[in-house]
């Protein structure tokens, strides 16, 4: 029964939210605030379940000497990552902002370098001729051209006029392809969400499938 | 008429691309998938693996991408599973850790796994990239209990399971750029072997790592996912889907072409 | 203080991050990963603190009776039914998601229809926009149309039965000059990223303080 009545309600949200293809609605509206609030609680059964009991009070509770009353810190810190909405000592706030800041840094540094500039940079050097294949010889001319050009693209620091003129306008037209190809997939993950409603709509529902 | 055809209400495309989505399904058409290279790779990365070897999956989408990616996690699992791999399986998105935790449980019983002696969900923790930083030294730090809470250390699956040196292959299915950060951290760092499984959105920005063999094979969209299901010959959502899918895409292609037309001749005829 | 803390935090925690990578071991390492943990414990606060924000806007708009409160009294009324149910079931059940717990339904029946049919509308957006804007004007946006085109066409079934040469056209332009772009566009940004996040450790960009 209550899978029944599940399959209702999910159809009818379903039905609210397709309502704003026709015009703005109350039942449309209506839907939307219930996924915000709901999603927001959401969270918050998150947080207690899977941060805060797992990591703090189990933690807490199965440690012991330093090891557990170091986490007064983390726990302090993130209490005062909540006063930010408090407009007189909102400022405390900074401090766990700070920490989160550095450590994202240092993982952007870490990241960047060794986790994409320089694997992807190798991935580039190429073989530009290859004796016997000249279609991956094409392939590898064509692959190192568009990522040089692409990046001559995005430097600013020279007008792109005279000699860079040529490559940047390459570059241009590699861009060009990629954001089509990226248009062309995008046009099949959102017909691919559409289809996952319309499917559950005609089987789960309808019973039509 | 070619104006009418130009400033068409945006409604009769709206129900042109309904049409095009459900016909296919009421007329049951199915149509021969092609499995591409990034796939074949993906699934040759699996099915290379010995019996035995742990897998983690992490499940990092939500339901705004369920109807993409879930058919892929349950084709991927059924594969695990036919494979006796042991699974391990995490979550960086809050709001699909039951998608995945779903997945899990249905495959599962096909196939008569047993909960933490086959597979585990160890759950959502958040800070992602932290957590991926934090697997490379003990996975108990941040997951020292499963989502149920029950310790770890008590579930056969576990033992032995420390950090990235005992997990063979890594499987993200990925809605955002969390697949990046574990190429970046996880691939990069460790030397984690992985595979991606992503969105058609992401699709594009991972065949740089593909081609770098940052990743050992890339599943994109609903179609990667019909291309895994014809390989593990466990035909889903994915394959059912396909044929709604190239109507859907016709239709936007004619679209493309009808606005091009008018476009350019209403705009010939003003200059006439 | 309300300034140098935070830019020594910074510093401190940015620092040992990047030290631990090439020093893996204790004391280094060890410190890392506590302050990974205590990152993971500090991200969490944050989905409270975007829940606190969000409830505040909405009880005042219900207080002051603004127009459309009654859609903020639904919010909250989900907000509170999510939570009733999500703790009832934590507490009563092994696990918030064994299948068959009140939380698992309301999951499965409100927030996933919710959430996947509000995405799926972006397929409705985006055949509208590719008839009304998908113009071909230059040569830039020829290419970009055509490069789409044939993408479109060639990842799907339907591509291969027209002309089986559409799927490998199709990854053609995925593997090479699709890839060639992104490759150096994501280098750039890669490039983009290392050079703020070294401003941000150094204390130059501070704007996170305001």
């Amino acid at each position: 029964m209550a899978e029944i009545i599940g399959i209702w309600v999910a159809a009818f949200l379903t039905l609210c939210i397709f309502s704003f293809l026709y015009k703005d609605n109350p039942l449309y509206k209506f839907a939307e605030h219930l996924y915000v609030g709901s999603s927001a609680a959401y969270m918050l059964v998150y947080f207690y379940f899977f941060n805060i009991k797992p990591m703090l009070i189990d933690k807490f509770i199965a440690e012991t000497g330093l090891a557990r009353w170091i986490l007064i810190i983390p726990t302090f810190l993130g209490v005062i990552m909540l006063l930010r909405i408090h407009p007189k000592i909102g400022w405390i706030s900074r401090w766990s902002i700070a920490f989160t800041m550095g450590i994202g840094a240092g993982i952007g540094i870490v990241a960047g370098i060794h986790g994409y500039i320089l694997p992807q940079t190798k991935a580039t050097f190429l073989p530009l001729f290859i004796k016997g294949d000249l279609i991956q010889s094409a392939n590898n001319i064509i692959l190192v051209v568009g990522v040089l050009t692409t990046f001559l693209f995005f430097y600013f620091s020279k007008e792109h006029k005279g000699l860079l003129k040529p490559p940047v306008k390459i570059g241009m037209a590699f861009i060009m392809v990629s954001f089509g190809a990226s248009f062309g997939y995008t046009v099949m993950a959102r017909l691919s969400l559409l289809i996952g409603r319309i499917y559950f709509l005609l089987h789960n529902w309808l019973h039509l499938i | 008429m070619l104006k009418k055809i130009a400033n068409i209400d945006r409604r009769i495309i709206f129900i042109v691309i309904v049409l095009c989505i459900i016909i296919p399904f009421l007329t049951k058409t199915v149509l021969e998938i092609r499995v591409s290279a990034p796939v074949k790779s993906a699934y040759k990365a699996l099915e290379k693996l010995e019996s035995g070897s742990c897998v983690l999956f992490s499940v990092d989408y939500d339901p705004a991408s369920q109807p993409e990616l879930q058919p892929m996690l349950i084709a991927v699992l059924r594969h695990a599973f036919k494979k006796n791999l042991k699974v391990i399986m995490m979550c960086h998105w809050p709001l699909g850790f039951p998608l995945g935790q779903d997945a899990l449980m249905v495959t599962a019983k096909e196939y008569d796994k047993k909960y933490g002696q086959d597979y585990v969900n160890l759950g959502y923790r958040p800070g992602m990239s932290a957590i991926m930083l934090g697997i490379g030294r003990e996975i108990r730090d941040f997951f020292a209990s499963d989502y149920a809470g029950t310790p770890v250390d008590s579930l056969d699956i576990m033992k032995g399971v420390h950090n990235y040196g005992d997990i063979t292959l890594l499987i993200g299915f990925e809605a955002g750029a969390t697949g990046d950060y574990w190429v970046r951290l996880a691939g990069a760092q460790f030397g984690q072997k992985i595979t991606l499984g992503c969105t058609a959105v992401c699709a594009p920005d991972c065949y740089p790592y593909l081609q770098a063999k940052q990743i050992e094979g890339l599943i994109g969209g609903l179609k990667g996912a019909a291309e895994y299901e014809k390989l593990v010959e466990c035909p889903g959502a994915g394959i059912i889907g396909m044929t709604a899918q190239s109507a859907g895409h016709i239709a936007i292609i004619i679209f493309i072409i009808l606005g091009n037309l008018s476009y350019f001749i209403l705009k010939k005829r003003e200059k006439e | 203080m309300r300034r140098e803390v935070p830019l020594a935090i910074t510093f401190i925690t940015g620092f040992l991050l990047i030290i631990g990578f090439f020093i893996p071991h204790d004391p280094i390492g060890g410190l890392q990963s506590m302050f990974l943990q205590w990152y993971a414990i500090i991200a969490g606060f944050t989905m409270v603190l975007g829940l606190m924000t969000l409830t505040r806007i909405h009880t005042r708009r219900i207080v002051k009776r603004t127009q459309g409160f009654g859609y903020s009294v639904i919010l909250i009324g989900a907000m509170l039914g999510t939570l009733v149910v999500g703790f009832y079931s934590g507490i009563k059940y092994k696990g918030l998601f064994e299948l068959g717990t009140p939380f698992m339904w309301y999951y499965n029946n409100i927030l996933v229809p919710l959430s996947a049919t509000m995405f799926s509308l972006l397929a409705f957006f985006i055949a509208s926009a590719a008839y009304r804007a998908f113009r071909a004007r230059t040569i830039e946006a020829t290419l970009l149309l055509i490069a789409g085109v044939l993408v479109m066409i060639g990842r799907v079934p339907v591509g291969n039965l027209i002309w089986n040469k559409l799927p490998i056209i199709a990854e053609w332009i995925m593997n090479i000059p699709q890839l060639a772009a992104k490759r150096g566009i994501l280098i750039g940004v890669a490039l983009g990223m290392i050079a703020t996040s070294l401003r941000i450790i150094l204390g130059i960009e501070r704007t996170y303080l305001k």
